[in-house]
């Protein structure tokens, strides 16, 4: 890792005043305290990666689950993810100010998970103009419908108290491909029909060929479904076409064996739509695949019992809407009992 | 329909409302099980829909309540119910309450059944985001109540209760699904399934660019008749997962038709129909 020789600028107390007032005392005494940079490394020429702890969002961890990263230009620095509390992305702001004195133009929102993205307000500085904060132009809907819950959880878990004016939103939404330039080096950013949730972004530097998959790609942590496990599948098989040199996950180490190195993923992801549309086809009802769906005796991911239960929950929500005449065969059903739908709604009498 | 007026109130926006308002003021933080009776919302409940009648702790003989000790997805817990009393005329379960007490809205369904249900058995999915306790409270012709408690860890980490694709959820909107399994002899309650695609937003997200809050659009009630008669209704609201889901007995007298109607909070109205003939 490259150490900056200028002098190590740590936030300030007085430059964090405005964005620490809708804090706790307690939460904003935490980050200034925690503000010491983050351990990151740099895994190609002015990219760097700090890879969260291999657990679940609890307070264990400080918050401190998924890989961040920053992205540095000529011109100006792009931060991509920004941890799971305040305090971690004071850390990671910290970490860019020593590693570089050019200004932070843009955060990068890789989808609506708190893990991810709550770091959003360390970047937020009255002293300074503030970055331009970029998402899939579907986050700030998933957001705010997730935001109560995620203050709630931070509020009961980890003893933090936020508001609402300490979650950052996007002021530009990615609806396709959007390249930002940070000086003489583009970013593009690429946004996705619903796979691991239905606001991911992925980031690809075109200059060292690093793709910041975030979690569409799981590594060592078992992958979490919280979009669609088709749409996710199929996402990856478009994904394998990118030129990919390096590759970050969203959790987990990184990996240059591309695209060797979503086989594990795909195998589990494979492997819980087979099972579950087997569980459905047998006529089990959800609580039955849950207790009946494993996993193959040969992967060796982390976090098994925190997750699995839940992604054959998802899976089997989202799969028991197939068509049953092209995807569950045989018909188990006794009878003539073809249901003849019609989706076609009418105004109610009067409620 | 001889509807309670307690459901008759969710049946109104405002009645929703006022149910909302009485339980939120109240949310009360508990993590660990403690005494369900203390529950601080549930006392408003109870005396909102049950004034003072006496609540009689159930004996699995009578009903049972199946919830995970832990939510593993915020958006979907699978919740079954299980009655033993044999559906007669002389005894049976006329209503089942479903409450989820640290729920937005904690009053989740009121479950009305028949003598034509056979089994007044239910099975769905809620959102559950918080530690909670879970009842069930069995209402009996004779006006007898008799509750079921379980108590549900919040999930953690990254789930939540809203839709995991809110685009999708727009666009398939209506569109449902019957299934009937088991014996289709005519002489046993047959099981049967409705899913319903439907978003059941609790509209409680705030739209970040106008600063409005999205409005509340969710299935509030299903009727179930089959060959005209009713075997299933059920007065629900956004605690109910999104795509509702409900698995449910009826007994089958003769060849006819399973149908559903679907009214929702904007006052749309669906339909289906499942022509189904006995196996005799």
């Amino acid at each position: 890792m490259s150490r900056s020789a200028l002098p190590i600028r740590i936030p300030l107390a007085d430059a964090l005043l405005a964005s620490l007032l809708a804090w706790s005392g307690c939460a904003a005494a935490q980050a200034v305290n925690g503000a010491a940079p983050m351990t990151v490394s740099q895994v190609a020429s002015g990219v760097y990666v700090h890879i969260g702890a291999l657990e679940d969002w609890t307070p264990a961890h400080g918050g401190d689950v998924a890989n961040l990263g920053f992205v540095v230009g000529s011109r100006c620095v792009a931060v991509i993810d920004t941890g799971g509390t305040p305090a971690v992305g004071l850390a990671l702001r910290a970490a860019v100010q020593r590693t570089t004195p050019l200004p932070v133009c843009y955060v990068i929102n890789t989808h609506a998970h708190p893990d991810h993205i709550l770091g959003n307000i360390a970047f937020v500085d009255a002293a300074e103009p503030p970055p331009r904060f970029v998402a899939s132009a579907n986050y700030s809907g998933a957001l705010a419908a997730r935001e109560p819950y995620y203050l709630n959880a931070l509020r009961r878990d980890f003893d933090i108290a936020l508001t609402h004016a300490a979650i950052v939103y996007p002021s530009l939404g990615v609806d396709a491909v959007l390249d930002l330039d940070l000086g003489d080096r583009v970013l593009t950013l690429q946004s996705w029909p619903t796979a691991h949730t239905d606001n991911d972004l992925t980031v690809y530097d075109r200059r060292t060929r690093t793709l910041f998959a975030s979690d569409l790609l799981f590594a060592q942590h078992l992958p979490v479904l919280d979009g669609s496990l088709r749409g996710w599948l199929t996402v990856m098989a478009a994904l394998k076409r990118l030129d990919v040199a390096i590759v970050v996950p969203g959790h987990g180490a990184i990996a240059s064996d591309w695209p060797a190195a979503m086989d594990a993923q795909a195998d589990y992801l494979s492997g819980l739509l087979s099972d579950t549309r087997a569980a459905l086809r047998d006529g089990l009802t959800i609580q039955q695949a849950i207790e009946r769906v494993g996993i193959a005796p040969a992967a060796h991911w982390l976090l098994t019992d925190r997750f699995h239960r839940r992604n054959v929950t998802v899976a089997y929500a989202e799969l028991e809407w197939e068509d049953d005449d092209s995807k569950l065969s045989p018909q188990t059903r006794p009878g003539p009992s073809r249901a003849r739908s019609r989706a076609n709604p009418s105004r109610a009498d009067g409620g | 329909m001889n509807i309670a007026p307690i459901a008759r109130a969710c049946r109104s926006a405002a009645g929703v409302l006022l149910l909302f308002a009485l339980c939120v003021g109240a949310r009360a933080e508990i993590r660990a099980e403690g005494n369900p009776e203390a529950s601080p919302i549930w006392q408003k409940v109870r005396a909102s829909l049950f004034q003072s009648r006496p609540i009689a702790a159930a004996s699995d003989e009578l009903i049972s309540l199946d919830a995970p000790t832990r939510a593993e997805d915020a958006a979907i817990v699978p919740i079954s119910i299980r009655t033993r009393l044999v559906q007669t005329p002389a005894r049976y379960i006329d209503k089942v309450y479903l409450i989820i007490d640290n729920n937005p809205s904690p009053i989740s369904a009121i479950f009305r059944f028949t003598q034509l249900s056979g089994r007044a058995d239910i099975e769905t999915r809620v959102r559950v985001d918080d530690y909670t306790h879970v009842r069930a409270i069995a209402e009996t012709n004779d006006g007898r109540l008799y509750m079921v408690t379980r108590f549900v860890k919040a999930s953690g980490g990254c789930s939540a209760p809203p839709s995991k694709d809110a685009q999708a959820a727009q666009a398939t909107l209506g569109r449902m699904k019957f299934r009937v399994d088991g014996d289709a002899s005519g002489k046993q309650p047959v099981l049967a399934q409705l899913m319903i695609s439907h978003p059941n937003d609790s509209g409680l997200a705030m739209n970040q660019v106008s600063r409005l809050f999205t409005p509340a659009h969710f299935v509030r009630q299903v009727n179930i008749t089959y060959a005209g008669e009713l075997v299933l209704s059920a007065d629900v609201d956004f605690s109910i997962s999104e795509n509702p889901n409900f698995r449910f007995y009826f007994v089958p007298r003769g060849d006819g038709e399973l149908k559903a109607e679907v009214i929702d909070s904007e006052d749309l109205r669906f339909e289906s129909a499942l022509p189904y003939r006995r196996h005799d």
